[in-house]
């Protein structure tokens, strides 16, 4: 296992799940409750130093038990390293705690997750759709059981008064 | 014909002396020569936007390269790039902004058509809220493809009426589901 993942795994030993390391990237899973501590951890231990949020995505795996997937992908200016931290959502109870309190950079990409795949993030300052208007009344588009041609608008403009 | 007649004698180079034209025509010819765009640029069309005005190609040649900030201030709307569906009232808040007479070309598939994203976020066609003049084709289309709308546009603007205000068209929405 890779020692950043081996020192996770250390640290919080009920939190850590898996860690997988592929063509160089390196993957921790972690459970969703501690998913807040590790990340803190990340950014503030000196030894870690992950200062920078790259990214914030999520997956939708329909036939899981636990559907969504939630994914963190930091980076460490001063020791020019990557890593992605994942945890997963499950349908029923789809929120997870917000890291806008550890990296600012957050805030924009966990709206995105919001607005695209419907995951709730709690703490979240602003949790409020940001690609899609305000009042989109047809779901999420990024789910997978989201049509692709959306469920009903195509072309209807309301600020078009009396041309049709 | 020629748009301007020349009458007279010339007494030195360059005085033009007595000039006979109808004022349309005249309207119209300034018109034409000074289209003044503004910046629209949405997606990688507005690559190829920028390459026409670039010294290569120097879209100032048509007199339509003074591009403005502000909608009050331009004649030519270049929609150049995929319109999503949240983009769409601030396009059409940014046309209403503009002064009579102005313009609209559709630069690109995205912007004509929507492309291939037949999608929940596309708009498929710009021309569904705004009046389009001239659609050109292409992904993205050259600056040449964007010179040819604007030719185009000016022989359009040559036969305009300059008195009379025409009104304003916007494809109607299909009812048939697709």
């Amino acid at each position: 296992m890779h020692p950043l993942a081996e020192t996770l795994r250390d640290r919080f030993p009920d939190g850590f799940l898996d860690a997988r390391e592929w063509r160089g990237d390196l993957a921790v899973t972690v459970k969703r409750e501690s998913l807040h501590a590790v990340c803190r951890f990340l950014r503030d231990d000196p030894t870690m130093g992950f200062d920078y949020i790259v990214h914030v995505s999520s997956v939708d795996w329909p036939d899981d038990a636990e559907r969504f997937e939630v994914i963190y992908e930091v980076y460490a200016i001063r020791h020019r390293r990557r890593l992605r931290v994942k945890t997963r959502v499950p349908e029923d109870d789809c929120a997870v705690d917000s890291l806008v309190d550890v990296w600012r950079g957050a805030e924009f990409m966990e709206r995105e997750v919001f607005d695209m795949m419907g995951i709730r993030f709690n703490g979240h300052p602003d949790m409020r759709r940001i690609l899609m208007p305000d009042d989109f009344p047809e779901g999420y588009p990024l789910r997978k059981d989201f049509p692709l041609q959306g469920k009903g608008w195509r072309d209807t403009f309301d600020f078009l008064e009396g041309a049709t | 014909m020629g748009l301007i007649q020349i009458g007279g004698q010339h007494e030195r180079d360059g005085d033009l002396g007595l000039v006979t034209l109808s004022l349309e025509k005249a309207v119209n010819w300034a018109r034409k020569g000074s289209l003044w765009p503004m910046t629209f640029g949405l997606a990688c069309c507005a690559i190829e936007m920028m390459a026409a005005v670039s010294s290569r190609y120097d879209i100032d040649r048509y007199g339509a390269g003074v591009f403005r900030g502000s909608p009050r201030q331009s004649d030519l709307m270049i929609v150049a790039g995929t319109v999503c569906r949240r983009m769409a009232p601030v396009i059409r808040k940014i046309y209403d902004q503009m002064p009579e007479p102005k313009y609209v070309i559709s630069m690109g598939s995205c912007a004509t058509s929507g492309n291939i994203y037949d999608s929940y976020s596309v708009v498929q066609g710009v021309d569904r809220f705004v009046p389009v003049d001239v659609y050109v084709p292409g992904c993205p289309p050259t600056p040449e493809a964007l010179f040819d709308g604007i030719l185009t546009l000016q022989d359009q603007i040559m036969k305009k009426r300059v008195l009379t205000r025409q009104p304003e068209q916007v494809r109607p929405r299909e009812t048939a589901a697709s």
